[in-house]
């Protein structure tokens, strides 16, 4: 029995020092089963218990339960050391160029227009309005006579406008989606519409055949000019920012009356004029107006019953200055250099 | 419409800056687009006299002056200037003056000998003979004898400003510098009060002159003629010039000149010789394709749309546009016949149009003339005649009236007024700002004066209050009540294929909808292809965009070409475009309009391109929008590789097209200058619109285990995938969960004429772990099912 105690005090003695000068994890697992596995050192030492007296045998559990105890409490420890000595090694093999580029997944990006028109849709959105869709082959009907341009208006020259025959042309303004929206509809209205229009324009830095304009139509009992104004100080402030300045000034529009135009404090000079607004302070965002009363008529709406306010916003002009673009003819070449610039 | 600051300032007597001015008038309603102060650059100029002039002593073409410039001590000035003398008013630029052209004058030595300043021509002075006709225009300017030292620009008119307006063309009676002072009173509150000409006259009569007719009623409503007698053609009076000059007109001599004035004062007017006139007579016709040389010294042809003022031969000005040089004023003229009428806009414009002409006064009559300012504008003109002592106005007056259009009766009705502005404005106010700007209010009925024929009804003129009001003082308002707002069903589904196209890393373009109809040869479609019927534009800018679309493709290889060509090599884009087809084979009319069908387009490009990425992308935005079964059917296009192109269906095999991809046949590159691959697909957004399913329903999460097994074979080399595919998940049965291709393999090892194919093939049952037995199963019948269709597992 004391041979066995001994023997015991050796093992532990040897298996702490083994421990403790272990290099590694693999090593450390094999003088875990060197001591600890079914055929170690410490359960050979404990199988020769059988043989000894209850008491004894009692005496000598107790001493191998603390001696195995000892062995794993240094393994433990040990094996939290080589650990991290290991994981350090390792990363410090990792070295890495952070200054290298990323991988980037492959997002493509909208169009300039798009980006600009998803953000008016936003704002009108907020305040109840719906997008509707337009056509763009129109007939003259709708793109003139409906819209109270007087016969001999010089709009309707082939001058400025692509016709398909005497009946039939290419839209010249979003406008005729109000006709079709009346016609269909009856009040309250609420809808913006964005579309593309034509007209017999040249290219060149500011004008294209083919650009892109947004409607809006407001129809009810009591509409008023003032909500016209509100409505749209909304919308500029928040296209525009918060402290956006805004002011409407009388303009002529066949189909409304009265009549505004809608300028935006220029954003370059804040008011004091430069060449950006071409000295005048302002720069002209929409225009707009109260419906004519012979357009309600036109689409069977009784005028003494319901008002209404329209505004159409060319779209081209709003992205060029939104991003400081300098040439329309940038928006329909559709190169990726510039496609990618906008978020 | 340019208009001398000043004169505006004399006619209304107000006295606002002029940035205060522009300001004020752009809110009423007369947008000022520019202003031009001429004199503004210019500083440091004054009246001088020269007291002495010797000879250089130093340089043959010079002489040096010495100048009173009204201080104590006279001013050394070299010039080589040829036109001066002792005794000499001129204009002096001092040392550190600045000029027109931006020019600094600093005290100089030339050759030897100090000069403290410049003596200054017309053009320093941004003047040209035509403001100062009695001026050498190549020597020092000589000026009227004046007070020394006064700064120059008052004196030779450099003081006023041009206003330039933006007119809108429903108001023509501001085209006249009377018409717009009307405005300014009314802006600052005030009523305009002209006064009426006064004319003296001479005796005599005009019956022993002239006699006019009007033939054509409907072409003139008013025709009146004045003669003016024993004429003296002259240049005009300085105040008369410079007021011309800042109103953009270039002064020529009296006669011309007082017709200029009256036409921006007024009404446009015109001046005949009565000698030039055969049979002394004037008569207003349509033309019978005549021929004139006009004033410029242009020949027109005259047709029956184009109305003209006739002697009792032949024409002698085109009725509004321009004056024949036959009959024109000249320097020899004794006899002058005024004419101040009314033409019919419309027919003014369309003959400006036809005959290529477009004047001062042709695109003031094309707007829409009244007729009640001819007598005022005859007169005005009669009136300056005599202050200028430029002939004897003859007695009597022939005035032709045909106009019957009577003003319209307008209901004052100042509650609906103040309801549609949201405004809160007295009756008082309102009837303060109408009769400013010359309406009548009786009985609560507002006549308009006639020179606002824009006014027709109770909105009118709530525009009228609102504008003199002002815009800025009528409150902002929010819209009051909910609206249903929200994108249709619609709408999300082309918002979830947008964003779908972008997450697939292709970029948007915006291409035009118009094409040229070469392009359709361009793609190599058929002679006898329906999408060659394209509406074609009637008055297109060009052949390159005369035909409407009916296909994305061309526009597509434009982008890409475009982007070639710039060195950007690969690349991919979409658009979700319009096709037009003119709707069936009847001509396109109001009732039958052309169909417009919104697709999406998607082009990828490069030498790594290649089908499966764009079946990729296909695939990405079908699943996306919830369209899980489509099939690919290999088929044949033109435009396209006859082995690398398919048409997407759904719905089986008698199922709807709802698009097509491929790799575009190598000849289209070519044609567009693209020196590598492209590859097309566009799907038909409407047909997939009615496989759109928005809402998904929550499937569970497997509750065991799957079990997975690979199965290669071989097959011919020409054998589409899909069949085989289809095969295993027949074979499998309900415990399939996926069929997913691996890879396909030529080369070692397989024959010729072959391939090898991998699936991996994924079980699971909702009942249980599944066995290895019962895959085991399962993927044995797989395999006797592809060997009963020749393919051999390897």
């Amino acid at each position: 029995m004391n041979a066995m105690i001994e023997d015991l005090k050796i093992t532990k003695q040897t298996a702490l020092d083994q421990i403790a000068q272990c290099p590694d994890l693999k090593e450390l697992e094999k003088i875990r089963v060197q001591y600890l596995g079914k055929k170690g050192r410490l359960t050979a030492v404990l199988r020769q218990m059988g043989k000894l007296e209850s008491e004894e045998r009692k005496v000598l559990g107790q001493q191998g339960n603390l001696v195995r105890e000892a062995i794993e409490t240094a393994l433990a420890e040990s094996l939290q050391r080589l650990k991290l000595h290991e994981t350090e090694q390792k990363l410090n093999g990792e070295w890495l160029d952070v200054t290298l580029p990323g991988k980037k997944p492959k997002a493509g990006k909208k169009h300039p227009i798009s980006l600009v028109l998803d953000d008016i849709i936003e704002i009108f959105m907020g305040m109840g309005f719906s997008v509707a869709d337009g056509r763009e082959i129109e007939t003259v009907r709708y793109n003139f006579d409906a819209l109270n341009a007087p016969s001999d208006h010089p709009s309707r020259d082939e001058q400025d406008t692509f016709y398909i025959n005497d009946d039939v042309l290419l839209r010249t303004q979003t406008s005729t989606v109000q006709v079709r929206v009346m016609e269909k509809n009856r009040p309250p209205l609420r809808i913006i519409s964005p579309g593309r229009v034509y007209r017999a324009d040249d290219v060149d830095a500011t004008h294209s055949p083919l650009f892109h304009q947004l409607e809006g139509l407001v129809v009810d009992k009591g509409i008023a000019f003032a909500d016209l104004k509100g409505t749209l100080e909304i919308f500029a402030r928040r296209l525009y920012g918060e402290n956006t300045g805004v002011r409407f000034r009388p303009h002529y529009f066949p189909f409304t009356e009265p009549s505004a135009e809608m300028d935006i404090v220029c954003f370059s000079c804040d008011g004091n004029g430069c060449r950006v607004c071409k000295q005048e302070g302002y720069i002209e965002l929409l225009g707009a107006g109260m419906v004519h009363p012979n357009v309600l008529k036109f689409c069977g709406i009784d005028p003494d019953e319901y008002t209404g306010f329209a505004f159409g916003m060319g779209l081209d002009r709003a992205a060029l200055k939104r991003y400081n673009i300098n040439d329309m003819r940038l928006l329909f070449e559709n190169d990726s250099r510039f496609l990618t610039q906008f978020s | 419409m340019k208009v001398s600051y000043k004169w505006i300032k004399e006619l209304t007597g107000i006295k606002v800056d002029v940035k205060d001015f522009v300001r004020d008038i752009t809110m009423s309603g007369s947008k000022v687009e520019n202003l031009y102060c001429p004199g503004d650059e210019i500083t440091g100029v004054v009246t001088g006299k020269i007291l002495l002039i010797e000879k250089h002593p130093n340089a043959d073409k010079l002489v040096v002056c010495r100048v009173d410039v009204g201080q104590p001590d006279p001013v050394q000035i070299c010039t080589a200037a040829t036109n001066l003398y002792e005794g000499a008013y001129i204009p002096v630029a001092l040392a550190g003056a600045t000029l027109a052209n931006g020019l600094k004058i600093k005290k100089g030595i030339f050759r030897g000998v100090e000069s403290n300043g410049m003596l200054c021509s017309l053009g320093e002075l941004t003047l040209t003979k035509n403001d100062f006709p009695d001026v050498d225009e190549n020597g020092i300017m000589i000026i009227d004898e004046c007070e020394l030292g006064l700064d120059i620009r008052p004196i030779l008119g450099l003081d006023d400003t041009c206003v330039e307006f933006e007119i809108t063309p429903n108001r023509p009676d501001c085209l006249t510098v009377s018409g717009l002072a009307r405005e300014t009173a009314a802006t600052y509150g005030k009523r305009l009060n002209l006064p009426e000409p006064k004319v003296r006259g001479s005796g005599d009569n005009i019956e022993n002159y002239v006699d006019v007719s009007i033939q054509d009623k409907k072409g003139c409503v008013r025709y009146i003629a004045k003669v003016i007698k024993n004429i003296k053609i002259e240049p005009s009076p300085a105040w008369l010039r410079e007021r011309l000059r800042m109103c953009g007109v270039r002064p020529i001599n009296n006669f011309v000149d007082i017709t200029n004035y009256v036409m921006l004062e007024y009404h446009p007017m015109h001046a005949f010789d009565l000698s030039c006139l055969d049979g002394d007579k004037i008569v207003v016709r349509r033309a019978n394709g005549e021929k004139i040389t006009a004033l410029d010294g242009s020949e027109h042809t005259l047709d029956d749309q184009i109305l003209m003022i006739c002697d009792a031969q032949k024409p002698v000005a085109v009725a509004g546009i321009m004056g024949g040089e036959h009959s024109g004023v000249k320097s020899d003229t004794q006899t002058v016949v005024f004419e101040s009428a009314c033409f019919d806009g419309p027919m003014v414009r369309a003959a400006s149009r036809k005959l290529g002409m477009r004047t001062e006064s042709s695109m003031r009559f094309e707007k829409g003339l009244y007729s009640e300012i001819c007598y005022t504008a005859i007169m005005r003109a009669c009136e300056l005649v005599e202050e200028l002592g430029a002939g004897e106005v003859v007695d009597g007056i022939i005035d032709i009236k045909n106009d019957t259009r009577k003003p319209p009766e307008i209901e004052f009705d100042p509650g609906w007024i103040n309801k549609v502005l949201g405004t809160d404005i007295s009756v008082l106010q309102m009837e303060q700002i109408l009769e400013n700007l010359e309406m009548k209010i009786e009985n609560g009925v507002i006549i308009p004066p006639g020179f606002r024929k824009d006014l027709e009804g109770r909105h009118d003129i709530a525009e009228e209050i609102a504008r003199i009001y002002g815009y800025d003082n009528i409150p902002s308002t929010t819209l009051k009540g909910a609206a249903s707002a929200g994108f249709t069903k619609r709408q999300i589904f082309r918002r979830t294929v947008n964003q779908t196209a972008l997450s697939a890393g292709l970029n948007e373009v915006a291409t035009y909808s118009f094409i040229s109809p070469k392009s359709y040869d361009k793609i190599l479609m058929p002679q006898d292809d329906i999408c060659r019927k394209s509406v074609v534009i009637r008055n297109p800018l060009g052949e390159d965009t005369s035909v409407m679309r009916t296909t994305l493709l061309p526009s597509m290889l434009e982008v890409i070409s475009k982007n070639y060509n710039n060195r950007n090599l690969q690349g991919g884009f979409y658009e979700i475009g319009t096709e037009y087809f003119p709707a069936g084979n009847e001509e396109i009319s109001e009732n039958n309009l052309p169909e417009e069908i919104a697709r999406l387009a998607i082009g990828i490009y490069g030498d790594d391109a290649d089908f499966y990425e764009l079946k990729g992308i296909t695939e990405l935005i079908l699943d996306a929008v919830g369209i899980k079964n489509a099939v690919y059917k290999s088929s044949y296009s033109p435009s396209f590789h006859p082995h690398k192109y398919a048409k997407i269906f759904i719905g089986g095999n008698s199922g709807e097209q709802i698009g097509f991809l491929g790799e575009i046949h190598p000849f289209v590159p070519e044609n567009y200058d693209i020196g590598t691959k492209c590859l097309f697909a566009k799907l038909f957004l409407d047909k997939m619109f009615e496989f759109y399913l928005p809402e998904r329903t929550f499937v569970p999460l497997p509750k065991y285990p799957s079990v997975t097994r690979d199965i290669t074979f071989i097959c011919d080399e020409r054998e589409e995938g899909a069949k085989f595919a289809g095969a295993i998940e027949r074979a499998v049965g309900n415990i399939l969960e996926s069929v997913a291709f691996l890879y396909s393999y030529r080369g070692e090892q397989i024959p010729d004429g072959k391939k090898s194919m991998s699936y991996s093939v994924t079980m699971r049952s909702e009942s249980g772990t599944l066995t290895d037995e019962e895959a085991d199963k399962a993927i044995k019948r797989a395999v006797k099912s592809l060997s009963a269709m020749g393919a051999e597992r390897r």
